[in-house]
């Protein structure tokens, strides 16, 4: 289900953990499997499940509780915008705008080509910098303006 | 985004590389965990240095560290464990990030002295997940504290041994509260535990569980290296210390400034260069989002401490200061603050769950034109019957907004309800 | 040393430890709750229980907060009762105002509190929440858009199922409790949610629509499924019965059931009841009257009797008929001069019949299985056999009890196994004598003599065996129980032996889980060759084995059907079909159609007063909860007036009452204590191991009596799924078998062709094919050599 770097990656965060703890691990392991499959189907959470020795269901509860799991597809660039009142008193609602308008869609959709996918996000802790978004959780743009955006999109495209 | 640095918490940002563990070592880093372990300082004697300094928690609650420290059965027999709370995820709160970015190996040495003190055998560091590139720094930072020595079995020698692990979020701001926190580690949902019992006896895995905030944590080499004495002298009585203000929002240079508590607000908004634009202050939120607001001209008056900014009917919090102008709806603001608590909320117990709901909904009305002259009573009602009667404190923190607004501000909420509109 | 709480002015002294909620109990005072459960971990999160309590700076979950000495607690003061209405009002804004159409409506908490602590109007304007159903399975329906979210299912499964199936997914006012996705609810203790949950979100499937809580009437019942005899609550609307609840009884079932327990009762309003008795007029069953069924009964028998000799009548009885019925039907054979009266139609080794004292029972307590420190069990299919006993023994091991099994399958016990021996069924025998070998050497004695001395056990088992040992060789509270699978064994009696050996040596009490209703009734009350009620010497006769090896002329069945209740169906069928005159009492029309002559409608558990005797001896008499369903008499009633017919003397009771009363004296519950004993003279072990290909035949979980072979709802969960046969891949491999592939299974007479499905865990040179079943039927002893080819 998982390649052996993706296992070899969730093994290494189980160590981090008392040897009757694996379910420590979760967390990371359904990091680990969404960066590789870009989505949680039940096949997987089952798999990850069975992998730390939990139930599917307390597996499922992680996964709908902590907003950066995709439980559904999406589009090959998932970006989280920052709506939050810091980030919304430095313009975050123009750059939500921009995006919704070059994008052509809405939060939480996906552009028809499946490149895309736009969500609303919750504080990321870092409101010096705002406004600002993550693509595909892990990698963080700051200080946006309209500029910005475009290079970004343009970039991701070519992706 | 500025930094303006200071001697406890970002000691190394003057020198190229900071977050390194030779910048960190040359500014005299590690040197305090070496001679606790090379003098075998008992752990007392520790507890009473931190208690000497004063030190607050920097998470938000403001309480006494040494304290808390006094707390953890130390003699208990079996496993025990430091957690650090680096899930800042609290609008307006950014430093943790910064501490861990420039100056991880300062937040390394004070949890192995914590560890040491407490007789924990590891550690964990709980990083808000949206910050991965800090989680990656930190994996690095871990490793190069165990490759020196450091972390590990038998540490320097001395018999005394510790392992530091991070742990990262994924999207949860309630697993800042700190049972939450306990939870997800443990592979949970971050719903937090009701207490009693409390960590110091049931924390991680059930075992004794010391859990401190990454400023706090990062402040204890200072302490042990210079004494609490000296730490309790850079700010003020009861308020022991540098802190980390974290100033965002509407000024010309938001960023992490650490300054001594007791600082003159207006001091602060000064280094930050001022409201934006020289536009007029409207009003602060001085302790991240859960802290009540207060309106520009009280808080000008105040000074960046835990008791001034109580008195003054707010909280000081993690030191998150949000600035706002003269020209935010703070109808407005207050809807977008009602989402973000309802959106967290985790949904374990009935007034959270069913009233950050309700609030929201009820201010989204009203943002829109659809206000109805009853609603102000219902808010306040609603927020009363959320406040103090939750499992945590995440009711009390969605209702002190709306508590604060309807204080200051009632009278845009009125204007929005009769006249559909806004009157800024 | 006690702490001292005042509670709405009242005081008590309590339990350092104890919460609010208790010592409030402790006085009768209601604080009103929804998450709290006397049996669950306390979750605190539906706020109900708020109360006022002296310097706290706000209110507390009474159900969460330890008392404090001197600690004042205001559970009605203004300030407390403001912060319920506050939580009662967030209950409400999102859930439904349906209660017209729900089914918990009149037993529903929610309701009920709302009544005392909600508002006649709400301040809520806003969109309600709705939630998407779940399909939970054939068993519980489900209204998620009512759940408060007290999260009492989810802690049921992790606390008390052992399994969590449900959870609570996403956050905040999205939260769900829910299964993983498309999953069912497949525990055999699942049902119990239904009346966990406050609110109607779960609630009966079966029972859905059929009746409102204020229309049922109530009566007491004994469940007669497993050996436990939980206590029931039989609600019954115009003389039917709609639903069976449990009926609180810490000492046998707590207040929980079994899935089993709880909707069998289906099968008792199934449109294969027999309602008036019927005879076989030429080959045609025709419905007769009961005189005439009866004389003709009578006029059979006593033909039988004069002409080839009492000896050629024999009785086979269900072990799960009522302590009265047996006794008649055992006094009635006996004054016609025969000794073949047997109710263990399952068991198949019946050596400890001249070897045993009394009737075997669990050697302990029931409530002593929780309280365990070490304990073994040899061949059982634990969870599906004693679900409510499997719990008890879970709740042991979660408290740090070393559970060891020597077993020929392996289950999911949902808790730790410290160790397990994973034998053949021939080879527990093996097993056993290992054990006792080692404890031997353990505890430094001479090793007994029936334990032989060769090393028989398979290598690798050993040291499993050993390790076994070692566990039970410490502790205080032990236990050794042999199981049903080992039970019904060929090898029984040297088992029990071993097993009394082994529990000698290390200090145990050993027992029987039992596999029956009301087994321990059943010999109190004589239903068992040489041993008639009260303890007296019975009429020698053949056991139920042996009336079926060599078939009588006249049998009698009572609530038996021999295809699916005994140990070799092909010799049941045989010897039904040899007889002369079969005569069934049955509450169903069944496969007697084919070989019996007359049919006679009894009642079943719920239409008739009686008696059962659970296995740790505990009589529990009950009343009938419904009238008998047409025709239908009571099975007492019938074999009194049958008695009557034939010109038996002393069958002129009145009552059921004056017939337990002869069958177990003045002082039952003394009598039957006294007749409880485990102690057996041993029988020779041999420790030969047989290298054919045995069959490890359980009876399946709804399979194991005609009631519940019935109920409609149960026989649509996964545990009923039709029977498949499973063996190890080396054993498939040898077989020249795939798995998942078709194969011909031979034994006896009968053959059937049926999937096999590799299961690594079983012992080689085994096959696991469940009976009871109609697809099984055909086949030979649950227990014994068979063939396997592929198909």
């Amino acid at each position: 289900m998982l390649s052996p770097e993706s296992l070899a990656q969730i093994d290494k965060e189980v160590a981090k953990y008392p040897a009757e703890q694996r379910q420590s691990a979760v967390m990371s392991a359904l990091r680990i499997a969404q960066v590789e499959k870009g989505w949680l189907s039940n096949e997987l959470m089952d798999f990850v499940a069975h992998y730390l020795g939990m139930q599917p269901i307390a597996v499922y509860e992680v996964a709908t509780f902590y907003n950066m799991y995709n439980t559904r597809p999406v589009g090959k660039h998932k970006l989280c915008v920052c709506t939050n009142l810091p980030c919304k008193l430095m313009g975050a609602d123009a750059i939500a705008e921009r995006l919704k308008k070059k994008l052509g869609i809405e939060f939480g959709e996906t552009t028809e080509d499946r490149q895309f996918t736009l969500v609303e996000g919750e504080c990321m802790g870092a409101c010096g910098d705002a406004p600002l978004l993550l693509v595909n959780n892990h990698r963080m743009e700051s200080f946006l303006d309209d500029g910005k955006v475009d290079a970004l999109l343009d970039e991701l495209k070519g992706k | 985004m500025v930094i303006q640095g200071g001697p406890v918490i970002f000691n190394t940002l003057h020198l190229a590389e900071p977050w390194k563990l030779a910048t960190y070592e040359s500014a005299g880093g590690y040197a305090a965990l070496k001679k606790i372990l090379a003098e075998n300082i008992p752990a007392e004697a520790i507890i009473n240095e931190v208690k000497t300094s004063a030190l607050r928690g920097r998470g938000g609650a403001g309480f006494p560290t040494g304290l808390k420290w006094s707390f953890m059965p130390r003699q208990f027999p079996g496993d025990k464990y430091i957690v650090c709370n680096s899930d800042e995820g609290e609008p307006g709160t950014f430093k943790d990030r910064d501490i861990m970015r420039y100056n991880p190996h300062a937040l390394i040495e004070g949890m192995i002295i914590a560890g040491y003190t407490l007789g924990a055998k590891a550690g964990y560091n709980y990083i808000h997940g949206e910050i991965w590139d800090i989680y990656e720094g930190m994996e690095r930072a871990v490793e190069e504290a165990r490759a020196a020595g450091y972390l590990g079995d038998n540490i320097l020698g001395s018999g005394f041994s510790f392992n530091l692990h991070n742990h990262h979020g994924y999207g949860a701001y309630i697993c800042g509260e700190e049972t939450a926190l306990l939870e997800s580690i443990e592979g949970k949902k971050g719903q937090p535990r009701f207490k009693p019992p409390f960590p110091a006896s049931f924390g991680l895995y059930g075992k004794p569980t010391t859990i401190n905030n990454t400023e706090t944590l990062a402040s204890i080499p200072y302490i042990m290296r210079e004494g609490g004495q000296k730490f309790l002298e850079l700010g003020k009585p009861n308020n022991g210390g540098t802190k980390l203000f974290s100033i965002s929002g509407h000024v010309e240079k938001p960023g992490n400034y650490e300054v001594p508590l007791g600082t003159p607000f207006a001091k602060l908004l000064e280094m930050a260069g001022g409201v934006k634009g020289g536009r007029k202050l409207k009003a602060v939120i001085p302790g991240g989002s859960s802290a009540p607001v207060l309106p520009g001209e009280i808080m000008m008056d105040c000074t960046l401490d835990f008791d001034s900014i109580a008195k003054a009917g707010s909280m000081l919090g993690s030191g998150a200061v949000i600035v706002m102008d003269e020209t935010v709806c703070m109808v407005r603001a207050l809807e977008r603050l009602s989402y973000f608590y309802f959106e967290e909320s985790c949904g374990q117990c009935t007034p959270c769950r069913e009233g950050t709901g309700w609030m929201y909904r009820v201010v989204h009305r009203i943002e829109h034109g659809q206000g109805r002259p009853e609603d102000l009573e219902l808010l306040d009602s609603v927020a009363a019957n959320i406040a103090g009667r939750t499992i945590c404190a995440l009711g009390d923190a969605a209702a002190m907004p709306v508590q604060g607004m309807l204080k200051h501000y009632r009278n845009e909420f009125e204007h929005h309800i009769e006249h559909k509109k806004c009157m800024v | 040393m006690g702490l001292n709480v005042e509670i709405d002015g009242r005081q008590i002294e309590v339990e350092p430890g104890t919460t609010v909620m208790d010592a409030a109990n402790k006085l009768g005072i209601y604080i009103p709750h929804f998450c709290y459960h006397k049996k669950l971990s306390i979750a605190a999160n539906c706020r109900m229980c708020l109360v006022q309590v002296e310097k706290a700076p706000k209110p507390l979950p009474a159900c969460a907060t330890p008392v404090s000495d001197g600690m004042k607690v205001m559970t009605r003061s203004d300030y407390a009762i403001q912060a319920q209405k506050g939580v009662m009002e967030f209950l409400l804004i999102n859930h439904p105002l349906d209660c017209p159409i729900c089914d918990q409506g009149g037993e529903c908490q929610l309701q009920d509190l709302a009544v005392g602590y909600g508002s006649s109007s709400s301040r809520y304007a806003e969109p309600k929440r709705v939630v998407v159903e779940k399909n939970l399975g054939s068993l519980i329906a489900t209204d998620m858009t009512r759940c408060i979210h007290c999260t009492r299912c989810v802690r049921f499964g992790q606390e008390i199922a052992g399994i969590m199936e449900m959870g609570q997914a996403f956050r905040g006012e999205h939260a769900e409790i829910m299964p993983f996705i498309d999953k069912t609810i497949d525990s055999e203790l699942s049902g119990n949610i239904i009346d966990l949950c406050p609110v109607g979100a779960l609630t009966s499937k079966p029972f859905r629509y059929s009746a409102r809580n204020w229309e049922l009437s109530r009566r007491k019942g004994v469940s007669p499924h497993d050996s436990l005899g939980s206590n029931l609550q039989i609600q019954v609307k115009n003389g039917r019965v709609m639903r069976v609840l449990p009926l609180d009884n810490e000492d046998i079932n707590e207040c929980w059931l079994s899935d089993r327990d709880r909707f069998s009762y289906e099968g008792l309003n199934s449109d294969e009841r027999l309602t008036r008795p019927m005879v076989k007029e030429n080959g045609q069953w025709v419905e007769a009257d009961w005189q005439a069924a009866l004389s003709l009964v009578a006029s059979r028998l006593r033909e039988i009797q004069v002409h080839h000799g009492a000896d050629e009548i024999g009785a086979l009885a269900s072990p799960m008929q009522t302590v009265e019925e047996l006794y008649l039907l055992q006094k009635l054979m006996r004054a016609l001069g025969s000794g073949n009266i047997d109710h263990r139609l399952r068991q198949s080794d019946f050596r400890l019949d001249a070897q045993a004292h009394g009737a075997f029972w669990l050697g302990m307590n029931i409530a002593d299985l929780s309280r365990l420190d070490r304990f073994l069990v040899v061949g059982s299919t634990l969870r599906k056999d004693h679900p409510l006993l499997a719990l008890r023994l879970r709740h042991a091991v979660r408290w740090g009890a070393g559970m060891n099994l020597i077993n020929p399958v392996v289950e999911d016990y949902l808790c730790k196994v410290a160790n397990k021996a994973i034998v053949s069924p021939d080879g527990m025998v093996g097993a056993l004598a290992a054990l006792v070998r080692a404890l031997a050497e353990i505890k430094g004695e001479a090793v007994p003599a029936v334990a032989g001395t060769a090393e028989v056990t398979p290598g690798a088992e050993f040291n499993n065996i050993r390790a076994i040992a070692e566990s039970m060789a410490g502790g205080e509270k032990k236990g050794i129980f042999i199981g049903n699978l080992a039970q019904h064994h060929p090898r029984f009696a040297e088992m029990a032996t071993l097993a009394q050996e082994a529990a000698r040596l290390c200090g145990a009490q050993w027992g029987v889980l039992g596999d029956s209703g009301n087994g321990v009734g059943a010999i109190a009350a004589g239903a068992i060759p040489g041993r008639a009620a009260l303890g007296r010497q019975g009429v020698a006769g053949l056991n139920a084995a042996e009336m079926l090896a060599a078939p009588r002329k006249a049998v009698i069945l009572l609530g038996a059907e021999p295809e699916y209740d005994c140990h070799d169906p092909q010799a049941a069928l045989a010897a039904m079909k040899q007889a002369e005159f079969v005569v069934a009492l049955s509450p169903y029309k069944h496969g007697a159609l084919d070989y019996a002559d007359v049919l006679l409608p009894i009642s079943p558990f719920t239409e008739t007063s009686g008696t059962f005797v659970n296995i740790e001896g505990r009589i529990q008499s009950f009343n009938g909860a419904v009238k008998p369903l047409g025709e239908t008499r009571p099975a007492w009633k019938v074999l009194r007036v049958l008695g009557n017919l034939l010109n038996l003397p002393g069958f002129e009771q009145d009552s059921s009452e004056a017939v337990r009363a002869e069958a177990l004296g003045p002082d039952a519950q003394a009598h039957v204590c006294k007749l409880l004993d485990n102690r057996i003279e041993p029988v020779a072990v041999s420790l030969a191991v047989s290298d054919k290909l045995e069959r490890i035949g359980e009876v399946p979980i709804y399979q194991i009596d005609p009631v519940v072979r019935r109920a409609t709802a149960l026989q649509r969960t996964a545990d009923a799924a039709p029977p498949i046969a499973r063996a190890s891949g080396l054993l498939l491999e040898k077989l020249g078998l795939g798995s998942g592939g078709m194969a011909v299974i031979r034994q006896g007479q009968g053959s059937l062709v049926i999937r096999i499905e590799r299961d690594d865990c079983l012992p080689a040179n085994c096959v696991r094919l469940p009976g009871a079943h109609a697809v099984t039927a055909g086949l030979g002893p649950l227990f014994g050599e068979l063939s396997v080819e592929p198909a």
